[in-house]
């Protein structure tokens, strides 16, 4: 009489540890129940942030024809378009500039400087800026926007140059020897070259630097002048008083633009070449 | 010394140094003339240096020391897009974003051709490298082997002095790489382009080239026609890179080499190397084994073991003096008698096949 | 052929050396704009701080020009308003406190949620871990406020959280977790927690599962293979992502805003507070230096840790 052999109930694996795979499934609901909630109720008939009273899209409304709102918006838009495109252009040449070379004198400092807005915390910076601005702004009186749009300049630098330079790092150096071989002179082998293989790098480094942007509250909320709410620091403002799902309203558009810009920018990180 | 009208490439005493923590001194002192209209290949193990030449030539590393001549003019100071030189990449560096045709065309259109001039020539190209079906495919849709022939296509279409190709065969498999020697011969004959070939496979080098340079550590050691280098290698490094090869003591006295492990064999010596003891190499397709005491000229020897190799059949031999000796015996439809494991036998070496060696 | 190379033949390296000065023209040429941005808008701001930390404060906010280290001496200390002797600065004392406490219990749950979750998504199949990732990374990326805002109404008295224990009967009155620590603490692992599964992931992805193998196979339990070989293998990965917790947790302010009210102060709220009510821009100059110095001390760590990795490998 034999004992009949006893199987496990599941194959036995090194890579399974008890319990991680339970906290990690909590750990992603965790992440993402806050935020769905939020969005549920920026639909709510009522005006309650906690009880459901059927649907209804009041709140977008709402939102949509508040001038303060729609100003912030668009005040966000601009200042995050121009930081963008001027962050990436700096950056896309200084990634060109940083890439690719064997070490150069000054390497060190300008990789240094360019990740320089990464290493202070914000708060830091903000303050930093208001010093500096407030004292320019006294001198001269000037107070547009130019102060919003070099601050966010300045720190969307870093965001854009990581996705440009990792895309130059991967991209074949002898395409463009090829391309000076062939004739080109050093700007044809850009142009025609250089380009348009980094083209999704850059892409990707201007909607990284847009979303920077759009989501800063803490430099923008030191630097701005009197009446330069951008989106985010209108909604600071409002959370000083009773809060409506209008707020929610604006945190689910703010967050499904973010989200496409994140997709977008993962799909095209994604290294088609 | 011939006319330079007949010299294409002259490399004047060129060195490059790669500073870093151990330098590296990449050519060491090189000078070579390459004639016009010739298939001329530098050959060599990785990191000989026949590389960065080839690259010190198309312009894309400036020379540390030393001067390049094309068609007699200096060339030194001259960047990559200005010498009418072309190359043909290891990784065929294929503009993934344009298309076979369009590759094809970028060098014309850099050079400002007309656009009739750059259709037809493109035409002309696709047709010479047999790929006129796939010009609008995109260089990621293609196999490898017709990459390689577009990167060829798109390299000859400027019509350039010279081509200069590196290791363009290396990515291949052995069928479509023996295709494409013949190919690259082909194309060489019909575009009558002098043709400099970096490779470190000795047999392409023999099968393609009019002459081959041998390099190794940043020098150039030997250069000559694939027979000369093969059957009259100076140094003992290139006959232990090129082919399988006996190295046997011997004392030269004129033109005669007598073999320590016995017989006389008529040399004809390199120049400094004088009489006294030398060494000399014999192929192992040049010496032949029978089982029997030996004769005049003949060396006693042991069989030590016996390799089977499909057309030939190669017997690892000792001989009276200690000497190791390789002899290579072509298998015969019936199969003849071979002398088996550790039998006496007799070696002899076919006549002109000791050559003496310079070190 | 000896005077013919000696009459075109340039000097030796010249060639190269001028092929070298017009690359660094060049490299320098073109980070020329990316630097002169960030000198103008970031970095140059921050000596002119330094400068305005040895300043008196100015009656209405911004500074007078004269000398004084008052202001750093007021970081940690106080004068008392009766007697004059010297004393600790308690209030500032408390919130750099607070603001270390909180950092160091953010980033211990972040890592207790943190590392399941990255060994999740690295033992899944390779086709899926992108997928898993993902989700990770987006929250990651969306607003910031956004998502402290979604904390808040979670938990705010009307909340959703306090509601549901209502209903459940586990409750009798809504519990009050606004305005305190634990909700700053609550709000900053939620908003930092991908910061610890992403270079996590990355070093339990590089493990070499064979030596947990070779561990079972040497009658190690499940539990001793974590502790004594996984868990050291991986480490350096743990330490990189406590550390990217720890620092944006110091530095912290949107989140102790929003969520800590304005009782529960930490050191980025006390830096405002001084070109705000405070009206004492010289000592805001200094704690900020200080937070950055503090800053600075755990990047030199993070980089020595990763760098050593690197060189590991």
């Amino acid at each position: 009489m034999s004992e009949p052999i006893r199987q496990p109930r599941r194959g036995y694996s090194v890579r399974s540890l008890p319990g991680f795979a339970v906290v990690a499934v909590f750990t992603f609901f965790a992440l993402y129940a806050p935020i769905l909630i939020l969005v549920a109720f920026s639909f709510n008939a009522g005006t309650s942030l906690a009880i459901w009273e059927g649907f209804s899209l009041r709140w977008y409304a709402q939102a949509a024809a508040n001038e303060a709102v729609q100003e912030a918006a668009v005040r966000s838009l601009i200042l995050a378009g121009v930081a963008a495109s001027v962050a990436t252009v700096a950056a896309t040449m200084a990634a060109l500039a940083t890439t690719r070379t064997r070490r150069f004198p000054g390497r060190t400092m300008i990789y240094a400087l360019i990740n320089q807005p990464l290493m202070v915390p914000e708060i830091v910076t903000a303050v930093a800026l208001l010093i500096v601005f407030a004292w320019i702004k006294v001198a001269t009186g000037h107070t547009s926007m130019v102060y919003l749009i070099s601050a966010h300049t300045a720190f969307c630098i870093p965001f854009a140059y990581l996705p440009i330079r990792a895309r130059l790092e991967t991209m074949d150096y002898t395409l463009e020897t090829a391309a000076k071989d062939l004739y080109a002179s050093p700007w044809k082998v850009f142009s025609r070259v250089t380009l348009p293989l980094m083209w999704p790098g850059i892409i990707a480094g201007y909607m990284l630097a847009f979303v920077i942007s759009l989501d800063d509250v803490v430099i923008t909320e030191f630097v701005k002048s009197a009446g330069q709410e951008t989106l985010p620091t209108f909604m600071l403002g409002q959370l000083r008083r009773v809060v409506t799902p209008e707020i929610n309203a604006i945190s689910t558009i703010i967050l499904a633009a973010g989200a496409i810009l994140v997709s977008l920018f993962f799909w095209l990180s994604r290294g088609r070449r | 010394m011939e006319s330079y009208s007949e010299t294409a490439v002259e490399a004047r005493r060129i060195s490059k140094i790669f500073p870093g923590e151990t330098e590296v001194r990449a050519l060491d002192d090189v000078s070579v003339s390459i004639h016009r209209n010739e298939f001329f290949t530098l050959l060599g193990p990785s990191g000989c240096g026949k590389t960065t030449l080839l690259r010190v030539i198309a312009g894309f590393e400036p020379p540390t020391m030393g001067a390049l001549f094309l068609a007699g003019t200096d060339i030194s100071r001259l960047p990559p897009n200005q010498r009418p030189v072309n190359t043909v990449f290891q990784n065929y560096a294929l503009f993934p974003h344009m298309s076979v045709a369009n590759n094809i065309a970028f060098g014309l259109e850099m050079l400002g051709k007309p656009k009739d001039e750059v259709r037809k020539t493109v035409d002309d190209m696709l047709r010479l490298v047999r790929m006129e079906a796939l010009s609008a495919r995109r260089t990621s849709e293609i196999s490898g082997g017709q990459q390689q022939r577009v990167a060829l296509a798109r390299a000859l279409a400027p019509h350039p002095e010279v081509l200069l190709l590196d290791e363009p065969l290396s990515a291949l498999d052995l069928k479509l790489r023996k295709e494409m020697q013949i190919e690259l011969k082909r194309l060489q004959n019909e575009t009558g382009i002098t043709f400099i070939f970096v490779t470190h496979d000795q047999e392409e080098a023999l099968t393609m080239s009019d002459r081959v340079a041998v390099m190794n550590a940043g020098k150039i050691l030997q250069i000559g026609s694939p027979q000369e280098i093969y059957q009259r290698p100076a140094e003992r490094f290139v006959a232990n890179f090129i082919g399988e090869s006996n190295f046997l003591d011997a004392t030269l006295s004129g033109h005669t080499a007598t073999l320590k492990a016995g017989g006389a064999h008529e040399v004809d010596p390199p120049e400094g190397v004088s009489d006294g003891t030398v060494s000399v190499l014999v192929r192992p397709e040049h010496a032949s084994v029978r089982v029997g005491e030996p004769k005049t000229n003949e060396m006693a020897a042991t069989v030590e073991t016996v390799v089977y190799s499909g057309e030939a059949t190669t017997l690892h031999l000792r001989l009276g003096t200690g000497e190791a000796l390789k002899a290579r015996l072509p298998n015969s439809p019936g199969g003849g008698a071979l002398p088996g494991q550790g039998t006496a036998a007799s070696v002899s070496i076919a006549p002109g096949a000791v050559t003496v060696l310079k070190d | 052929m000896a005077e013919v190379s000696a009459m075109s033949e340039p000097t030796a390296g010249a060639l190269e050396r001028e092929a070298e000065r017009d690359d660094n023209r060049t490299r320098w040429l073109l980070s020329l704009p990316a630097m002169i941005i960030i000198v103008l808008a970031a970095a140059g701001p921050l000596l002119v701080m330094v400068v305005y930390s040895f300043l008196t404060p100015g009656d209405y906010g911004n500074v007078k020009w004269e000398f004084s280290t008052q202001a750093w001496v007021n970081t940690i200390l106080q004068r008392d308003i009766f007697d004059d002797t010297l004393m600790w600065a308690d209030a500032h004392l408390s919130i750099f406190w607070r603001s270390l406490s909180l950092s160091l219990i953010t980033t211990v749950m972040a890592f207790a949620f943190g590392l399941p979750t990255a060994w999740f998504i690295a033992t899944q199949p390779p086709g899926k871990r992108e997928f898993w990732l993902f989700l990770v990374t987006v929250p990651f990326w969306s607003n910031l406020l956004v998502r402290t805002i979604a904390i808040q109404e979670l938990i705010r008295a009307e909340g959703v959280i306090n509601n549901l224990l209502l209903l459940l009967g586990i409750i009798d009155e809504p519990l009050q977790m606004m305005f305190t620590n634990f909700a700053i603490a609550f709000g900053m692992t939620y908003v930092y927690l991908p910061l610890m599964v992403l270079p996590i992931y990355a070093a339990v992805d590089k493990l070499d599962f064979r030596l947990v193998e070779a561990a079972n196979d040497l009658y190690a339990s499940r539990w001793r293979t974590f502790w004594r070989v996984i868990l050291p293998l991986i480490k350096p990965g743990i330490i990189a992502g406590s550390i990217l917790v720890f620092i944006p947790s110091l530095g912290a302010y949107v989140t102790p805003r929003v969520l800590g009210g304005g009782k529960n102060l930490m050191f980025g709220n006390l830096i405002e507070l001084q070109f705000g009510q405070g009206r004492n821009w010289p000592l805001g100059a200094a704690l900020s230096l200080m937070l950055m110095a503090a800053v600075m001390v755990s990047l030199i760590w993070y980089v020595r840790v990763t760098s050593r990795e690197r060189s590991n490998v």
